[in-house]
This record gives structure tokens, sequence and C-alpha cells, in this order.
């Protein structure tokens, strides 16, 4: 009997000792959720028209003028398209495999869909020309190779970033008003805040992390929060008016 | 004058047990050195042909999938379509291989070897071991050129003029390695004319025969010996450039970008210093060896010899003091575009009077249209429409409206094909059975001849056209531009031509290789010629001579009322002949 | 199908399309000379048999004629290329009441500075946009050129006009445009993958015209 129980305690030691020594894959359900808003405070800038006269394709998919999309506050008093995402905490052992399935990246009415974006390091980035006529694509990238393609048709291009890199510009030169932001990751948790300014980070595993919200023109801010088990914390950011 | 060549005794024509390897691959001997660079000059020929096929293809079926183009990776062609940075690889690619690879090579590479030293009477070259240096620097070059289209990024893409600074920054052309390669093996191009130069130069004033005084030369000598001089100048200069490219490229310096204090201009200053005097090396040995073949052809003298030297001679030094005509609206001193102007109008005059002494030699001769001589007479029908419209050109004001349209494209194909690639033809041919002991067939010649004159000048007529209604170069799809879009049946009429042009060439590619093995055996003057090398057996023997010939007239000594025949070799001894002043060299 | 130079729009057609004409003329008759000299020489001297060909070396009298008369014409030529050249781009040739605009070209657009109300170039009320080129009808007009990035180069064919844009230095160029239209400014020196899609359109307005699309353009711009 004491045999046993000695035989079942160095088991169960055995069996710690290696679930603590494995590393801890991200769970497919449950794991921590930070979610939040992107408030914004003062008046909203005026963005200027995006004069399309020159590619007539492209002015005819809109009613109106289009505007510049540098900065985009919502209804709610809130900023869309700010990139969230975890900037560190994460155990040195983690490591999530780059998603199988492309993020795509569209060429519509001169404009990019979406204006800012973020991609695994590995995963493919679909980059889609749905206007037919001569786009080109221009990432000057720092960490990653840069790039500069073009698309004279309806086509899809593929790249790939290997390394993490945030953010990546990414310009059309034919039509000096298209700009996008591509953040590249070693981990999928990031997001951009929408059209209600919110975000969520889904599927931590515990531990304390810091987590950054980029703007293009309002620059960045960080915020630490602590997640176990499968809680959802809330962090709100807020970006003033300059 | 004791004759250097006496001291080459390791080339006496008696004494030939070298191994396979020393005789044909890493051979000293001036006429194996230019058959290597035949081939090899051959082969990139086909590769800028292949190359202008795609362009050809994009321009007259814009963004349909090219033939074949499925081999292509996706960078250049996704689903056979061509992309704009390819488009601008193959413009570039196409000028660089044709320039620099194909026909520069033919000309010097080939003939100023394989010629000069049969020509004038010697054994070899003055400098056998620094020729082969020449013709390796050159091959190495080649394949540094061709690996640059393989690349990550591609080959370089800002034309074969390549103008800095896009040319210097990553970051505006999309191009790395591929510049950088190109700048590498431009440099391994000087460094083998260089000294080809020295050898051809030195072997000319040094190594003649007794009695091969200067204006008994034939004028395929004169014009080497001269083409050789500007190609000891001018390439030191492209080297320099493209040294300071490349170093622009790869080591941090700015000597061309002005974002960080260089100066874009002084690329094209001293790139234009060294092409312009390019251009002529590009065609002065053209036209000195359809001179020697149009005399033979009309068994007549060659009219006003001394005029046609001189002539060669003031084309070459005016064409130092006209390279700023390239550069009439980069924004240079408008006061510059005046003098400029001036001397470019000028050396319209020695070329004018070149053509009229072809004419005349061809007047009132007993004309034999073998197949040498049609390419040469051609080459002077082609090479008058190049030379007119490079006027236009040279009026200033003209020139801001056709430069960088296709009325240049126009000029400088009715220059560089109409000219020297027809005149290349014509000498591959006429010097074929004393390279190789065989000759090419006559008929299949003819044939070559007559579809290759028709649809080139198909090709590269309307191109003047295009160019005056305004058309502008290296344009991936004109039709962007209203103004452009009905001139597209005349994009869709040239490229259908080129096309028909391209595989034309195949009948001489096959009569070429062919010949080698199943032409007829040549006889020893199968031309009945007067030049030294004709006396030689064909193919001529390694050394050449046992004994070093003497000569006793000039090289044109056709329809000579002294003998039956209506030729008279410069190395035959009349009983009038008396010996030259300098006698040879004992045991030589 | 278009088979001659472009449409006259400018000043700069008159002696440009003259000079054209002058030389096709002259170069003309030097190509038929050749041409059909050398198809006579062909059919006339071909080989016969018993025949031999004329033993000459030259005719001195012969190359003093057809070198001195082409120096003689390319002399003539020069001079009044040089004529019109200085009068178009010469160091003095902008007219001194030329109407400014500023350009700007970078891979792979236009930016057009119009002067504003005030007229000068410099000025608060100064605006730009994209790939549009307004000019009054028949007033001289001086473009500013400059380049962000690699060379470029601004031409209007049916306005004859063209130059080079180089980073690194200020350039000007000047055109009085005569016929009012819509017209294509084209980049004409090869500038990167979208070289052959740079293009701007170009309005030649009356002066009304022009005044009033300067006022709503200036007022889109301030918003």
């Amino acid at each position: 009997m004491r045999k046993l129980g000695a035989v079942a305690a160095t088991g169960a030691v055995l069996a710690l000792a290696l679930a603590a020594w494995t590393r801890p894959l991200p769970p497919a359900q449950g794991g921590g959720t930070v979610s939040g808003k992107v408030k914004f405070t003062g008046t909203k800038p005026a963005m200027p028209k995006i004069d399309m006269t020159e590619e007539p394709k492209c002015k005819a998919k809109y009613q109106g003028v289009p505007t510049d999309e540098t900065v985009v506050v919502n209804a709610n008093g809130t900023l869309a398209d700010v990139f969230v995402y975890v900037k560190s905490g994460l155990p040195a052992s983690y490591a999530a495999p780059a998603p199988t399935g492309p993020v795509t990246l569209d060429q519509d009415g001169c404009r990019y869909h979406p204006h800012v974006l973020g991609i695994q390091a590995g995963q493919t980035l679909a980059i889609k020309n749905s206007d037919g006529i001569l786009h080109n694509i221009k990432a000057k990238a720092k960490a990653n190779r840069p790039f500069n393609i073009s698309q004279p048709t309806v086509m899809t291009s593929t790249k790939t970033f290997d390394k993490p890199e945030v953010m990546v510009a990414l310009e059309c030169n034919v039509h000096g008003w298209m700009h996008a932001w591509l953040g590249v990751l070693p981990h999928p948790f990031f997001g951009v805040s929408g059209a209600d300014g919110s975000f969520t980070l889904k599927g931590l595993p515990p531990g304390t992390y810091t987590i950054e919200a980029w703007h293009e023109k309002y620059g960045t801010q960080t915020a630490t929060v602590t997640v176990a088990g499968s809680e959802t914390k809330t962090t709100d950011f807020s970006f003033a008016a300059k | 004058m004791t004759s250097v060549a006496a001291t080459a005794h390791g080339a006496q024509a008696h004494h030939d047990d070298r191994s396979f390897v020393r005789k044909y691959i890493f051979s000293t001997d001036h006429k194996i050195i230019g058959i290597q660079f035949l081939f090899v000059s051959l082969f990139f020929l086909l590769i800028g042909g292949l190359l202008a096929m795609q362009m050809r293809w994009q321009l007259g079926f814009p963004g349909k999938p090219m033939p074949g183009g499925g081999i292509l990776p996706e960078t250049m062609a996704p689903g056979g379509v061509i992309l704009p940075e390819y488009y601008i690889q193959l413009v570039t690619m196409h000028g660089t291989f044709m320039v620099f690879f194909a026909i520069m090579p033919l000309l010097v590479g080939v003939y100023a070897n394989f010629l000069i030293p049969l020509k004038i009477g010697t054994h070899d070259m003055a400098f056998p071991r620094i020729n082969m240096w020449s013709f390796w620097s050159f091959f190495a070059a080649g394949l540094v050129m061709l690996s640059s289209l393989f690349v990550p990024d591609g080959a370089a893409r800002a034309g074969w003029t390549m103008y800095a600074p896009l040319s210097a920054r990553h970051d505006y052309s999309g191009a790395s390695l591929g510049q950088e390669l190109w700048s590498l093996s431009i440099i391994l191009v000087g460094l083998s004319s260089i000294l080809g130069s020295l050898n051809y130069i030195t072997t000319i004033i040094n190594n003649r025969a007794p009695g091969m005084t200067w204006f008994r030369l034939p004028l395929s000598v004169w014009s080497l010996f001269i083409t050789a001089i500007l190609g000891l100048l001018a390439l030191p200069v492209l080297s320099g450039a493209a040294i300071m490219l490349l170093f622009d490229q790869i080591i941090g310096t700015h000597f061309f970008d002005p974002a960080a204090g260089g100066q874009a201009l002084l690329w094209q200053h001293l790139f234009w210093f060294f092409g312009h005097p390019e251009v002529y090396i590009l065609i002065l040995p053209a036209m000195g060896m359809v001179s020697d073949i149009i005399a033979n052809g009309s068994r007549k003298p060659i009219f006003g010899y001394h005029s046609m030297v001189f002539a060669i001679v003031a084309i070459a030094f005016l064409g130092w003091i006209v390279w700023g005509h390239h550069m009439f609206v980069s924004g240079m001193n408008p006061t510059l575009g005046s003098s400029f102007m001036v001397s470019t109008l000028i050396i319209a005059v020695p070329s004018a009077v070149k053509t009229f002494n072809w004419m005349g030699t061809m007047w009132r001769g007993n004309l034999r249209f073998h197949v040498p001589m049609l390419h040469a007479v051609a080459f002077v029908a082609m090479f008058v429409i190049g030379g007119l419209s490079g006027i236009f050109m040279a009026a200033t004001p003209v020139d801001m409206f056709i430069h960088d349209t296709y009325f240049i494209v126009a000029h400088l194909h009715y220059v560089l094909f109409g000219g020297s690639l027809f005149a290349l033809f014509g000498a591959i041919t006429y010097w074929y059975p004393k390279m190789f002991g065989r000759m090419m067939s006559e008929p299949w010649g003819k044939v070559h001849f007559w579809l290759t004159f028709i649809f080139y000048n198909c090709t590269f007529f309307p191109m003047h056209i295009t160019g005056m209604a305004g058309e502008m170069r290296r344009l991936y799809d004109p039709n962007q531009y209203a103004f452009l879009q009905p001139l597209q049946p005349i994009r869709t009429f040239i490229s259908i031509s080129a096309f028909l042009l391209f595989a034309t060439q195949l009948i001489f590619f096959v009569n070429f290789w062919w010949s080698l093995w199943k032409g007829k055996k040549a006889p020893q003057n199968p031309w009945e010629d007067n030049g030294l090398e004709w006396s030689l057996p064909s193919p001529a023997p390694h050394g050449n001579w046992e004994k070093v010939p003497t000569v006793y007239r000039g090289p044109y000594e056709f329809s000579s009322p002294q003998v039956a025949e209506d030729y008279l070799p410069q190395s035959k001894k009349l009983p009038s002949d008396r010996e030259p002043a300098r006698a040879p060299v004992a045991g030589h | 199908m278009h088979w001659w130079l472009p449409a006259k729009a400018s000043t700069f057609t008159g002696p440009i399309d003259g000079l054209f004409l002058a030389i096709l003329i002259i170069t003309g008759i030097a190509f038929v000379l050749v041409e059909v000299g050398l198809i006579w020489f062909v059919v006339q001297y071909r080989e016969r048999p018993g025949r031999k060909a004329f033993y000459t070396h030259g005719n001195t009298r012969a190359e003093v004629i057809w070198t001195a008369i082409p120096a003689v014409t390319m002399v003539a030529l020069g001079l009044i290329s040089n004529h019109y050249w200085v009068e178009i781009k010469g160091r003095h040739s902008i007219p001194a009441n030329a109407y400014p605009i500023g350009i700007h070209a970078k891979q792979f657009e236009w930016q057009m500075t119009y002067p504003g109300a005030d007229g000068k170039l410099g000025t608060g009320d100064d605006f730009t946009i994209r790939n549009q080129l307004h000019v009054p009808v028949g007033r001289p007009i001086v473009v500013q050129l400059s380049a962000e990035d690699v060379i470029h180069s601004f031409y209007v064919p049916q306005f004859r006009v063209r130059q080079d844009v180089v980073p690194g230095m200020d350039i000007k160029a000047w055109f009085q445009a005569t016929v009012p239209g819509t017209y294509e400014l084209g980049c004409s020196q090869l500038c990167g993958l979208g070289h052959y899609r740079m293009r701007a359109q170009v309005f030649v307005q009356t002066q009304e015209d022009y005044d009033a699309w300067m006022k709503q353009a200036a007022q889109e711009a301030s918003q």
C-alpha cells in the first residue's frame, strides 16, 4: 500500500512537472479575453475630400465624394481603425503556428479594405485588385523585406512576412491617397477597432499582458491587464484630438 | 623598325602540338578567340531577340496572356500576362544584351580579333595572352548579366541607359541584386574592351607586314583601329561610372542621389560621354567591312579611299564632342544645347561623304550580288535612313518633341540593325570560309536576306510614324493615353512583323550551324578578293603564315589594267613591282 | 488613324512643325537621291559577261562637292534651329508676365500647385491638386518643375513641350496654349513600374472659365 502510494505520488509529481515543462498551447476554446473601447475626446477633425476624377472607374463607385481615412471618428464618439495587440506578456516558450488561411487586403474603389489590418508572421497576405485598373502595392517594411509590385488588372498576389513588425506602411503610388497599415505579429492576439470603436482579444493564456493601441496619427498607448482562466477583462483607451 | 612579331615565336605556323584545351578553350590564337566571341555573341543575340519578342507581345496584344508565358514565374507574368515591372526589365535587358553582348562583341570581339593579324600580315596579336583574357572577362560579364534575370526581385529595370537615381536606389526601382549585377557586369565588359583595344592598337601600329603602309590598309582595318582607340578612351569612363553606381547601390555612397547631396545629371554626363563614342564603336567596324565587301562585289577600287579614311577619323574625333545631344531636355544649361547641336549637325557630313563614296564605288562597277554584297548594299540603304532621321534629332527644337519617343527607337534600330546587323550578316558570310573552311549555303543566304529585309522594314519603319504622333518610349501600355489609342493597329502590325523577323533568323542560325559540318568545302579565295587573308588556306592555320607576306599594293585593286583577272591580291608580286623599303626580318 | 504630328495647340507648333517639315524635305531629297541611285546602279551595273568595271580610285572634285553641300546645309539648319531653340528654351526665353504654376513630380503622380487668387506662387492662398493642369488660353504659362524622387519628364504632345524634371533641381519651362480643350500630360522619362500610368489631364480654358474654376477649386481646397 505504501509502495503504491509512493508510485502514485511520484507519478503525480512527474505529471505536474511534465505539464509545467510542456508549452501551454492556446486553448481551442476558453482562455481569457481582453476587450474594450477606444474613445475619442475633443473636436472631430475635418478630413479632406479625395478627388478621384483622374480615375473614373473608381469615382463611379461612390455616391458622394469619399474622404481621407486618417482619422475616423464613429458616431458614438469612439475611434475606428485603431490597432490593438498584445505587445508583451506571453511566455517565452509560446509559439503559435501561422494559420493556413490568408488575410485578404482588397483594393476596391481605389481604397484599401481594410485600412488597418493584422496578420501573423508566416501567414499569407492575399492582395486583391478588384478595380481592374493599375494599382501598385509598395510595402515600406523595415524588419521584413520591402517590396513594390504592380497589379495592372483584376488579380490577386500573395506575400508573406516572416518577422514581427508594427506597423508596415502600404501605399499605392498611382493613387497617392491610398494608404494601409499592416501589423505583423508572432501570435494571433490582435484586433482593429471597428465602427463602434470596440476591440476583442480572445483565447489568451493566463498571465499579465501589456496591451498597446496604435493609431496612425495619434500614436500609441499602453495598458497592463492580467487575465486568468476564461475571464473577460475590460480595458479602454482614449485618444485626444490634437 | 623591328617587328615585334619576331618575338611572338610561340605562334609559328609549322608547329602546333597544343592540347585540346589549349587549342580550343584557353586559346591564345586570335582566330580561335574571334570564333569564341562569335559563338557566345550569337547566343546573346538570340537572348536579346527573345526579350524583344516578349516586349512586342505586350505591345501588340496588351494585357493578353503570352503563348508559352506560363513558364514565367508569378512575379514576372502571372497567368502569362506580362506585368509592368517585368516589361521594363525586358526593355532594359534587351538593350543591354544587344549593345554590350551582341553587336559590340560581334563587330569588335570577333572581327578585330579574327581579321587584324590576317589582314596586316602577321602571325598573331602583339599580346596573345591578354587577348585571351579579353575573351574570358567578356564571357564572365555575360554570365553575370544573364544571372541577373534569375535573382530575387528580378533584373535591372531603368532602361539600358540606367539613369540615376532610379537605378541607384532599390526603394525607387523595386530591384535589388539585379541592378547590382548589371553594374558589376558592365565593369567586366569595360575590362574586356580595354584589354582588346590594347592589342588591336599595338598590333596594327607595330606588326604590319613589309610593304603594308598605313594607306594600303583595308578600310576594315582602319575602322577597327580607330574603333579600338575610341574603346580604349571611352570604356574606362563607363566602367568608372558603373563603379560609382555600384557603390551607391551597395556601400552607401550618394554620387547620384540628390536626396543625399549627389547629382542626378552626373550619371547622364558620364554615361553619354562614353555612350556617344560607343555608338560609333557600334558602326565604324561595320562601315569598314562593308567597304571591303562593296569593293569586292563591285569589282572596283573603293571610290575616294583617302576621303574614306579621313571620314572615319573625323567621325571618331567629332564623336567625343556630341554627347550632350542625348541631353537636350535633361535640364542641362540650354546654351550647351546650342553647342552640342552644332557639333552633332557637323558629324552628319563625314557619314554623308562615306555614303556617296560607297555609291561611287558601285557606279560603273561590274556588280556581283553574292550574299555578302546583298547585305552590304542593304547596309547603305538602311544606314542612310538611320542617319537622315538623326538630323531631326540634331535640330534641338525638333528634338524637344521627338526625344524619348519611338522616333528615336526607329533611328537607333535603323543604324544598329539596318546598319550594323546587316553588315554583320554580310561579314559572317564573307569570312566564314576563312574561319571554318566551308561555305554557307548561298540560296538559303539569299532567302534569309530578302525575308529579313522585308520584315525588318515592316517592323521598324512604322516606328517613325508612331514617334511623330508622340508615342513615348518604354511604355508598358500606351493605350492608357487617349491620343495613343488610335495607334494600336500600327503597334500590332509592328509586333507581327517582329515575330516574323525573329522567325526568319532561324534560317540564318540553321545555315550557320549546319554549314559548319555540311557546308561546301571552301576554296582558298572564294570571293576572288585581294586581302592578305585570302592568300592562306581555308581555314587559316595556327600562326597564319610560315613566312610573313610582302605587300605591293593597296587592298582594292579590282579590274586593274595590269592583269587580265578582275582582282589583284595585295601580296602578288608582278614583274613591275619593287620590293618595299622595309625588308622582311630574317627567318620570319 | 493619325499619320502625322499631333494637333497644334500652342505657339511652339509653328516653329517646331515648320522646322520638322523643312528637315523632312531636305532629308527626303537626300533619301530619294541615295535610294533611287542605289536601285539604278544595282540594275544598270550588274555583272554581265565580257564587261569590266571602270578602274578609278575616285574624283577629288566630286569629293569636294559632296562634302561642301551637306556641310553648308547643316550649318544653315543649325543657325535656323538655334534661333528657335533660344526662343523656346533659352535662359531668357520665359516671358516676364508668364503665369506661374508649380508642378511637383513623384512616383507616379503630378502635383499641381496653383497660385490662387493673388496670382503668385509661394503665398498663403496657394493650393495643390493631383493630376489636373488647368491653364488659361492665350497667356504664357511658366511651370516650375520639381521632382520628389527620380527623374520624370513633363510632356504635352499637342503643345510640343517637353522638359525633364530632375530631383535636386528647380527647372522652369514655359508654353502658351492656343486652343481651348482637353489634352493629356504624360511622363516621358522612365520612372519605375508605374511610369506608363503617370498621366494628368490638361484643361485649356478661356480666362473666364479658368477664373471660375480657380475660385471653386480654391474653395474646395480650403475645406
